[in-house]
């Protein structure tokens, strides 16, 4: 034990820490308290790592990175939504408890693992970029001053701590129907400040299906953005006022219907903007386009009807748990998760997708 | 390794998977309280303070120099020394009508409807949340779907007013430099002059005014010079809150410096005249 907590590099050598960490899963589970080595410039995720291999093989942990840009290793680190990854344990004090849970507002599945289905379901609902019927692929062209608002909210790393943190969902569960989150708040800011972005409804989307109004710009989201997105200053209140625009403002009304300015902007995006009453049904498709005639042609080659391998579940170990590290496992890495099964490439005749421009598959 | 395989993933219609049981409310253990705490020993300082000054109905121009206090101006009621009174009198006396009534109301909207001040008051009067990942003291939350919250919306008309009223600040400001003996200049002109300017740029700041000048557009590249306004006050929005604390600070000191004049406590400080 002493030999594999022995400190790697160069520096002061390490210290012991102590740490509770959450263990369990959704039948329950309890703070378990560990003394760690920690050494100097270590963040939270190596932490983890030198649990898992020292007195806590079993612990599990989604990261990936440990550079702050993939978003996987998103924890509660004393109560604070962080990144494992970019935590550094020299903000903490020599004799500080560090105490280390899974994300709350998301279900468990095991320590420090959730099921962050929600926001890949929210991701769905979003409608995607929509740029003008008439412009072909590669020749978008647009303005570095326009495009730059939308670029910030590239920056997002998709680590959820926003959606986490949020106490709209956080504490209320029930409004995760209603609420899609500040993560899919910047996602329909930066496609309604897009200029190539034709979609005219993407108001009357976020106010009426993704809970614009929920959010009460408590700005927690902002707080502990890893990508210090200004997501309420930059995208909820600008979203918030052009909702206000649309919806509550008689003066850009009259200002509209005297500088005819909304038809002229009607005109150039060559789009008519969809009745409210009908957003919420439409948009519950996996991303692309939502015009009817894009779906068929998207679906045109795919053979429906073809008997498709079923998915096969990944192996558990003799207790009946999936493998989450590799120490206790009997394979060298992480088994396939197309089934350990199943070899590459897949013999044509078995896929159920033929490329729309080679002939048809046939049932 | 056994061949055993693992149930079906839950997420699926049926199963509802539950969150990780963690019995403590939060486990922040930095002084999370502390911020809210502040909001509102500062806010309810000043509101009682304001609420004193309003309904005191006395010392609220200077005759010497012309000093009207903000919390008056502009004096509309019949009660109004007729001097101080610039706009007319138009309002009855009562006591209970505040003396600027036509303006005090109105920028009570503006700040209510403020989205800093919404987030202070969220967090330290509501609870909902106190602070990030600190449970909300409430059961159930709606937000700002429902009427009354709703009406937040309406934050972009108590813009529109508070840039007249800051017009109507400002005129007070440069009429205080005529004082009765013509031309002067005192430490309480550069108090209201401060004052004046930290309420344009709080007022300029808002997040409505953000998008009016030119947060709004698609194309920022077809409006230069409104990007260039959307530039300026997008510099001036990130200080809003400090913006919000210090106007709050203005105010009061523009008012107290006022009434101790009024009172005689001290004696202004004259430059010229």
């Amino acid at each position: 034990m002493a030999t594999q907590n022995a400190p790697g590099g160069t520096g002061k050598p390490g210290t012991a820490r102590h740490f509770k960490v959450w263990r369990g899963d959704e039948s329950g589970g309890e703070l378990t308290d560990y003394q760690v080595q920690v050494n100097e410039g270590e963040v939270v995720l190596d932490v983890i790592h030198r649990l898992q291999a020292t007195e806590a093989p079993d612990l599990a942990c989604r990261w990936n990175c440990k550079a702050g840009k993939c978003g996987s290793c998103s924890m509660e680190i004393n109560g604070m939504p962080r990144l494992g990854c970019m935590t550094r344990m020299s903000t903490f004090e020599e004799n500080e408890t560090v105490t280390i849970t899974p994300l709350r507002t998301f279900p468990v599945i095991r320590d420090l693992v959730t099921d962050v289905s929600y926001n890949y379901e929210k991701a769905r609902e979003t409608p995607a970029f929509a740029p003008p019927t008439d412009l072909e692929p590669g020749d978008y062209r647009m303005q570095q001053v326009d495009v730059e608002r939308s670029q910030e909210f590239r920056k997002c790393i998709e680590c959820f701590l926003c959606q986490n943190t949020c106490h709209v969902v956080r504490d209320h569960e029930e409004n995760k129907v209603a609420f899609s989150g500040p993560r899919y708040f910047i996602r329909a800011a930066e496609l309604d400040m897009h200029p190539l972005d034709a979609k005219a409804d993407r108001k009357e989307y976020a106010q009426a299906s993704q809970g614009l109004g929920y959010c009460n710009i408590t700005k927690c989201c902002t707080e502990v953005c890893p990508e210090h997105i200004k997501i309420t200053d930059n995208a909820i209140i600008p979203m918030k006022e052009r909702v206000v625009d649309r919806r509550y403002d008689p003066v850009v009304w009259l200002g509209s219907k005297i500088f005819r300015r909304g038809k002229q902007n009607e005109a150039v995006q060559g789009q008519t903007p969809r009745d409210p009453d009908e957003l919420g049904s439409v948009h519950s498709h996996a991303g692309g386009s939502h015009e009817p005639e894009a779906e068929v042609g998207a679906e045109r080659g795919v053979h429906w009807g073809r008997q498709v391998p079923h998915p096969t579940a990944p192996p558990l170990d003799s207790r009946g748990r999936l493998a989450i590290s590799e120490f206790t496992f009997d394979k060298a890495a992480a088994p396939s998760p197309f089934g350990d099964d199943v070899t590459f490439p897949l013999p044509a005749e078995g896929l159920n997708y033929s490329h729309p421009d080679q002939p048809q598959a046939k049932d | 390794m056994t061949t055993r395989t693992a149930p079906p993933p839950a997420g699926l219609p049926g199963s509802v998977r539950q969150r990780a049981a963690i019995t403590a409310k939060t486990l922040r253990t930095d002084r999370w309280w502390f911020a809210p705490l502040l909001t509102v020993i500062g806010l309810g300082a000043w509101v009682t303070y304001a609420t004193v000054r309003v309904f005191m109905h006395d010392y609220y121009w200077v005759e010497d120099f012309h000093y009207l206090t903000p919390f008056y101006s502009p004096c509309v009621t019949q009660a109004c020394i007729p001097e101080a009174a610039h706009f007319g009198r138009v309002l009855p006396g009562w006591w209970i009508i505040p003396d600027a009534a036509l303006t005090l109301p109105f920028l009570l909207l503006f700040r209510l409807t403020c989205y800093y001040y919404r987030k202070a008051y969220y967090r330290s009067f509501w609870l909902s949340p106190p602070a990030c990942a600190v449970p909300d003291g409430h059961k159930t939350y709606s937000g700002e779907t429902r009427f009354p919250l709703v009406g937040q919306n309406l934050h972009r008309y108590a813009f529109y007013a508070a840039v007249i009223i800051s017009l109507i600040n400002s005129w007070d400001a440069v009429l205080a430099f005529h004082s009765p003996k013509g031309f002067g200049f005192g430490l309480g002109n550069l108090i209201l002059l401060g004052n004046v300017v930290m309420l344009w740029a709080y007022t300029l700041s808002c997040h409505s005014c953000r998008h009016i000048a030119g947060g709004r557009l698609k194309h920022f590249s077809k409006h230069p010079v409104r990007y260039r306004f959307w530039t300026f006050i997008s510099k001036l929005n990130v200080r809003h809150m400090q913006l919000a604390w210090i106007t709050l600070g203005t105010l009061a000191l523009t008012d107290f410096y006022v009434m101790a004049l009024s009172a005689g406590w001290f004696n202004d400080l004259r430059f010229i005249n």
